[in-house]
């Protein structure tokens, strides 16, 4: 058995190229274990002679063993600690933290312990940010820490940094936990910033997943979904064929309230949404949805007032109250001209003789920016569409999927359609 | 139909114009002129309706009279103890169950039955397929006497398989229809028009034109109001009172008027209503109807739909139409909208509100719901009381459409890309309950 010395003497010495990396990561899986263990108290004071980014491999292998032991963390609870796991995750290299992800993720969730128990989820933001960067391989890859680094994001009330995580498009996945929880911490952001639209697709990911079982997440994300898609378009979508059956069938039983909410919603009376929503308060206030619940009646009205600017070209303050059930001319000025600054409606207020005219949307695709939105989503979908046919090749080579559409021409005819309703991983 | 062979015949209704013009109007209807138009169980069946829904006291005791009169001539003796029910001695000691006469007529009944039964027995034995039919055909007639409905409706259908000629099968569809009208089963009534009018013989006019009634009663009764005219409008003229146990000549040209009105477009109203000789034979028994499709086409608005608001009391009581009425209206009154905005770039509201004699506020609540439901392509200027027609930017709303379309795609094609990825790794939802 090896001395904790000689160990990092050997670190030392062999970081350098990967064919001495992977030597020395033969070296530490042996001494991983019983060595590292019984002296992980005393470990902290070796990690000074290291440097986290040259050292990576190496300082990973120590620090984990140092975290492993709750003992030790509690020795040194705060401060110190935090600051040299989180300057680690900063600079450490991430050619060489790859070589052991389970270690480095274990490291990670130390963190978010820590920065959890201190009541203080801001400082965990950054060096999480940096390790999701370092972990994956693509830009594409979902890792584990997507999910935590989101929950801090949003314990920490810091939303915009989420986006950076939340911007990229995600396609690989490793463990189906992770995706639901991504999906539904990064909707929770997206809801927190308003952007609704984004948080529906989220939602929309985590809903129509293929399950074979219902899970708690898909539960609590399909109220969210239901409810952001009253705010967003007021009706709910049914949901589509490629949901599996198992959601299909169960989750209306386990939101029943929040499916009457939409119901109620459709009915367009303000009053009785109200009733329903004060009726069934404490329901969405176990939730913890009472404030999205208070933003679907509210968006009642601006619903209603949009309806409005397709019908009439010029209408009172006092005629628009009424029909959407405000109280004075006033509270529907209020709205209207909230509704105008946040550009959903076009129109002008007349307050001398307290009407309002409807215009039409002065965007008339003429302008130069328009062109280079157009022409921006252009190259995205054309993007897509390549990526789309790439994997239609890789697909149409498959063994796997050749073997079941030959024995599908036996039976009878090849049918597409099987493939939408029976998916399996020949996709 | 031998059905009403064993009932004393309806003085016949067929002198048309006079008696149908006080029928089918704003004046309070006489019901004994209206009950002369119908024959058999439909003339009770209309009295009781009208006793059930009219509102004046007078005229549910006079279609209750003229409804036990009735009942006392055929053999339903439950239909005879319902309308003594109803009446409740309100019209003195003549019009109260008559215990005895019931008991002799189903003494008789029960005879009668026996005897057709078993001579329906002998037939079957025999195996001679037009003694059979004959047998079921009677066994049929009786049971629909005594208001044994369904039993009528099983015995006819059995006739079916006993059909030789196809003579034989017209007539057992229409017993079947008859008697699935006062069931209030449409859905066969269509199916024995159909299976009718295939038969490989031509029809004769008559019956054809009854088919064709038939045909419209059921469209109607199931809310496909445009069908129901078409089938209204080409019933022929023959049908005068020959169908008068199912429907009378002028109940053809209000159904079909009020149905065709509702549901054609301006050109079909002219080429299959107004210009149609046919029809119009049907149109002048009740001028009140020619006039308001007249009018109607002639968009005066402000008259025809006077006229259907004096009918729509008189309308209300039709056993058939009842129902209809509300959404007929509805449909003809948004129609009307719909016809009088759509050559104008702009409409005073004001004028509009005269012609469809309503206030401009109502009015305006109107247009505002065939707006939304994307009936008129217009906005209302409120403030002027005036409407817009508004015709789309097709160019931005291609754009916009364009714009949104990319979008969605996107957004699918993505998630269809993550799920595929997911499936591909097998992730099922087994691997994440282990973890969670």
């Amino acid at each position: 058995m090896e001395s904790v010395e000689a160990l990092v003497a050997h670190i030392q010495g062999l970081s350098g190229s990967p064919d001495e990396l992977a030597q020395l990561h033969g070296l530490l899986k042996q001494a991983d274990g019983d060595a590292l263990r019984v002296h992980s108290a005393g470990l902290l004071p070796f990690l000074s002679h290291l440097h986290p980014g040259a050292h990576s491999l190496g300082y990973l292998y120590l620090l984990d063993s140092f975290v492993s032991s709750s003992a030790n963390l509690r020795a040194h609870a705060g401060g110190d600690l935090l600051v040299t796991v989180a300057d680690f995750l900063t600079s450490c290299s991430a050619d060489q933290i790859r070589m052991a992800p389970d270690k480095f993720l274990n490291v990670c969730r130390v963190l978010k312990n820590e920065v959890m128990q201190l009541n203080a989820p801001i400082r965990g933001i950054a060096p999480l940010r940096a390790a999701v960067r370092k972990i994956q391989t693509s830009s594409e890859q979902l890792t584990p820490l997507h999910a935590e680094y989101l929950m801090l994001c949003l314990l920490a009330k810091q939303y915009k940094a989420g986006l950076s995580v939340l911007e990229d498009d995600i396609f690989e996945v490793d463990q189906p936990k992770d995706l639901f929880l991504y999906c539904y911490y990064g909707a929770m952001i997206y809801i927190g910033l308003k952007k609704f639209r984004k948080a529906l697709e989220l939602l929309h990911n985590a809903v129509t997943a293929p399950m074979s079982s219902l899970n708690a997440i898909t539960v609590e994300a399909y109220k969210k979904y239901v409810l952001v898609s009253l705010i967003q378009s007021g009706q709910v979508p049914s949901f589509p064929k490629y949901t599996s059956s198992t959601a299909q069938r169960n989750l209306k039983n386990h939101t029943q309230i929040y499916v009457d909410l939409s119901t109620c919603y459709g009915t367009g009376s303000y009053s009785d949404l109200e009733t329903f929503i004060q009726s069934n308060a404490e329901a969405f206030q176990t939730d913890n949805n009472f404030g999205l619940v208070k933003q679907v009646l509210s968006s009642m009205y601006k619903r209603n007032i949009q309806r409005l600017t397709q019908t009439y070209l010029t209408l009172s303050l006092e005629d628009i109250a009424s029909s959407v059930q405000l109280n004075t001319p006033k509270e529907a000025e209020m709205h209207v001209l909230r509704m105008i600054e946040d550009g959903e409606i076009h129109a002008t207020i007349n307050q001398k003789d307290g009407m309002v005219s409807f215009n039409e949307d002065p965007e008339q695709y003429k302008s130069s920016e328009m062109v280079e939105h157009i022409d921006s989503s252009i190259q995205r979908l054309m993007a897509l569409s390549k990526k789309l046919t790439s994997i239609d090749q890789n697909i149409s080579c498959d063994h796997a999927f050749l073997m079941k559409v030959q024995s599908g021409r036996e039976r009878a005819r090849f049918d597409y359609d099987d493939f939408d309703s029976v998916p399996h991983k020949y996709f | 139909m031998d059905v009403e062979d064993e009932l004393p015949t309806a003085p016949a209704p067929a002198d048309g114009g006079e008696s149908s013009h006080a029928l089918v109007s704003g004046d309070q209807l006489d019901v004994e002129a209206y009950a002369a138009q119908y024959s058999g169980r439909t003339r009770v069946g209309r009295l009781l309706f009208i006793a059930e829904k009219c509102g004046s006291e007078q005229m549910r005791l006079d279609a209750l009279r003229l409804a036990y009169d009735w009942a006392l001539k055929g053999e339903d003796t439950a239909l005879h103890r319902d309308v003594s029910a109803k009446i409740a001695g309100r019209l003195g000691p003549r019009y109260t169950a008559d215990q005895p006469w019931s008991d002799a007529v189903e003494r008789r009944a029960l005879l009668r039955k026996d005897k057709l039964d078993s001579e329906l027995n002998v037939y079957r034995t025999n195996l001679i397929k037009e003694s059979i039919r004959m047998g079921y055909n009677d066994l049929g007639d009786f049971h629909y006497a005594q208001g044994h409905l369904s039993d009528a409706f099983k015995s006819y259908i059995r006739t079916r398989d006993y059909c030789t000629t196809s003579k034989h099968v017209v007539q057992m569809c229409l017993n079947v229809i008859l008697v699935s009208i006062e069931l209030g089963q449409f859905m066969h009534v269509s199916n024995y028009v159909i299976k009718a009018e295939q038969t490989p013989d031509d029809l004769d006019r008559i019956t054809a034109a009854k088919l064709r009634a038939a045909a419209g009663l059921a469209y109607m009764e199931t809310n496909k109001y445009k069908l129901a005219a078409r089938k209204f409008i080409e019933t022929g003229s023959e049908l005068r009172s020959n169908y008068s146990e199912v429907i009378a000549p002028h109940d053809v040209a209000v159904y079909g008027a009020l149905c065709a009105l509702a549901s054609f477009d301006r050109s079909e109203l002219k080429s299959k209503v107004i210009d149609n000789y046919n029809f119009c034979n049907f149109l002048e028994l009740v001028p009140e109807v020619r006039e308001l499709v007249n009018d109607f086409y002639a968009s005066r608005y402000g008259s025809c739909l006077g006229y259907l608001e004096k009918l729509k009391s008189n309308l209300l009581l039709d056993m058939h139409l009842h129902g209809h009425i509300e959404t007929l209206y509805k449909d003809i009154r948004h129609k009307a909208i719909i016809q009088y905005t759509f050559p104008f770039i702009s409409v005073d509201l004001n004028l509009m509100a005269v012609a469809f004699q309503t206030s401009v506020s109502l009015l305006e609540k109107e247009l505002a719901a065939l707006i939304t439901d994307n009936k008129i392509q217009a906005r209302i200027d409120s403030h002027n009381k005036i409407l817009y027609a508004s015709h789309a930017d097709q160019r931005n709303g291609t754009f916009q459409r364009a714009l949104q379309t990319g979008n969605e795609f996107e957004r699918d094609v993505k998630s269809m890309l993550l799920r595929a990825n997911l499936l591909k790794h097998e992730f099922s939802q087994k691997a994440a309950e282990r973890k969670v």
